[in-house]
């Protein structure tokens, strides 16, 4: 399986019926291919949209239905629609269950940078900051290393998305948790042992004696 | 509200003058009133959106034209040209948390000084603003936005000027048109009086300035 389908499989595991999730780009937007059968999850996508559906087929697009990349999206039976101040009031009052977001650095209390490189990539933080501060869970999907250079860093070198911490990163190697703050290795994927983990992350890393492999 | 033509509401924009434009990447965004204002030549814009699209398409026109000075804004990710002008010191870009911006222009349209919110707090976003504490938690006070001028984009418009919007042709737009001093509208279809039932007007008339008339 491709290092991206198999973070966003894994990742998939985490939704439970009756949730309101934010995807975000990349890695995070393939979530949606996974979801497990009878889960019924609300996609919420901050232009506007509750119950954000498929791409559309050919012929039945609509350019007022779009995601956050304003693509053309559909809408699922029981979608809403609603202006950027409430999407925002949702993501930041705390009626968001999960938001999932890729990620440049995750430091070893589980605080999150990914949304500039100082003097080669400032797109903006678009709603990165408000999710991150805002939702219930956060959860990161990324790379475990980003050109044989770790990204579960001791320190961010990168600017921070907010000071609250993640609760979860998983990448093609593992799945951490940083409950209570502390990165605990909780799972490898299969075919990788503990081993191979640490010798790739720079944060120091809990290990309980038994690490299970994800269940994909 | 009066009914006014497509150039003589961009004639009322001066040079210089601040606007407010709907869109998300685009969509929603007011695009006849844009390729007005290119048309126009307007110069030393300062925009507040949500992002400057892409070359093309919504604001990114605007920039690909130069018209702007200064821009507040949450993304500028997806449009390089905009990069190129800000390194070439031609844009000034304040970028902001899109929650923290949404709610800064709303405090603008309704009576607020300034909103405290979590978001930023421990980031760069924090410099230069006030740190309070409230109950035991950090905000940070982020101080209303106002504008010369709101461009608004609705789906349908009345001839009171009663506005409803569709889908995520939404986004800004309802918001930047109460914080404002004149606003200016262009909808997909201007319709009769009561085509828009009350419970579905999403902003009211009395708010709106001008409805742009059909060709």
């Amino acid at each position: 399986m491709e290092p991206q389908n198999l973070i966003a499989r894994r990742i998939a595991q985490e939704l439970r019926s009756g949730m309101l999730v934010n995807l975000g780009i990349g890695i995070p937007t393939l979530v949606a291919n996974y979801v497990p059968a009878g889960v019924n999850v609300f996609f919420q996508s901050e232009n506007g949209l509750i119950g954000t559906g498929p791409v559309p087929e050919p012929g039945l697009t609509q350019p007022l239905l779009t995601d956050a990349g304003g693509q053309p999206v559909t809408a699922l039976p029981g979608a809403c629609a609603f202006d950027s101040a409430m999407s925002f009031g949702l993501i930041r009052g705390g009626h968001l269950d999960m938001t999932v977001l890729g990620g440049l650095q995750v430091d070893e209390q589980g605080r999150l940078a990914n949304w500039m490189i100082p003097g080669k990539m400032v797109p903006g933080m678009g709603g990165a900051m408000d999710l991150v501060t805002g939702a219930k869970r956060v959860v990161v999907a990324m790379q475990h290393t980003a050109r044989g250079k770790p990204k579960i860093v001791r320190q961010c070198s990168l600017p921070l998305t907010s000071a609250r911490p993640v609760d979860l990163v998983v990448t093609e190697l593992a799945v951490i948790s940083f409950a209570a703050c502390r990165a605990t290795l909780v799972e490898t994927a299969p075919g990788v042992k503990v081993g191979d983990v640490l010798t790739q992350t720079e944060a120091k890393l809990c290990v309980p004696d038994h690490v299970p492999n994800m269940t994909l | 509200m009066k009914t006014i033509s497509l150039q003589e509401a961009v004639r009322l924009i001066p040079d210089g003058a601040s606007l407010m434009v709907g869109g998300f990447m685009a969509v929603g965004s007011p695009e006849r009133l844009i390729d007005e204002l290119v048309r126009q030549g307007k110069r030393d814009l300062t925009i507040v959106a949500n992002d400057t699209a892409r070359p093309g398409i919504g604001i990114g026109k605007l920039v690909s034209a130069g018209l702007l000075r200064k821009a507040i804004v949450s993304h500028i990710g997806l449009n390089p040209e905009t990069r190129q002008q800000m390194i070439a010191a031609k844009i000034e870009v304040e970028l902001g948390p899109q929650g923290t911006l949404i709610e800064r222009v709303r405090c603008g349209g309704f009576g607020l000084a300034a909103v405290l919110t979590p978001t930023g707090v421990g980031t760069v976003v924090e410099q230069g603003k006030r740190k309070l504490d409230v109950g035991g938690k950090d905000y940070l006070l982020e101080t209303a936005l106002r504008a010369d001028f709101a461009l608004v984009q609705a789906f349908l418009a009345d001839y009171l000027g009663n506005l409803s919007y569709a889908l995520t042709a939404r986004n800004f737009n309802p918001v930047i048109a109460m914080a404002a001093d004149t606003v200016i509208v262009t909808a997909d279809h201007i319709v009769p009086v009561g085509v828009i039932a009350p419970d579905h007007v999403a902003t009211p008339a009395p708010v709106v300035d001008y409805v742009v008339a059909n060709n």
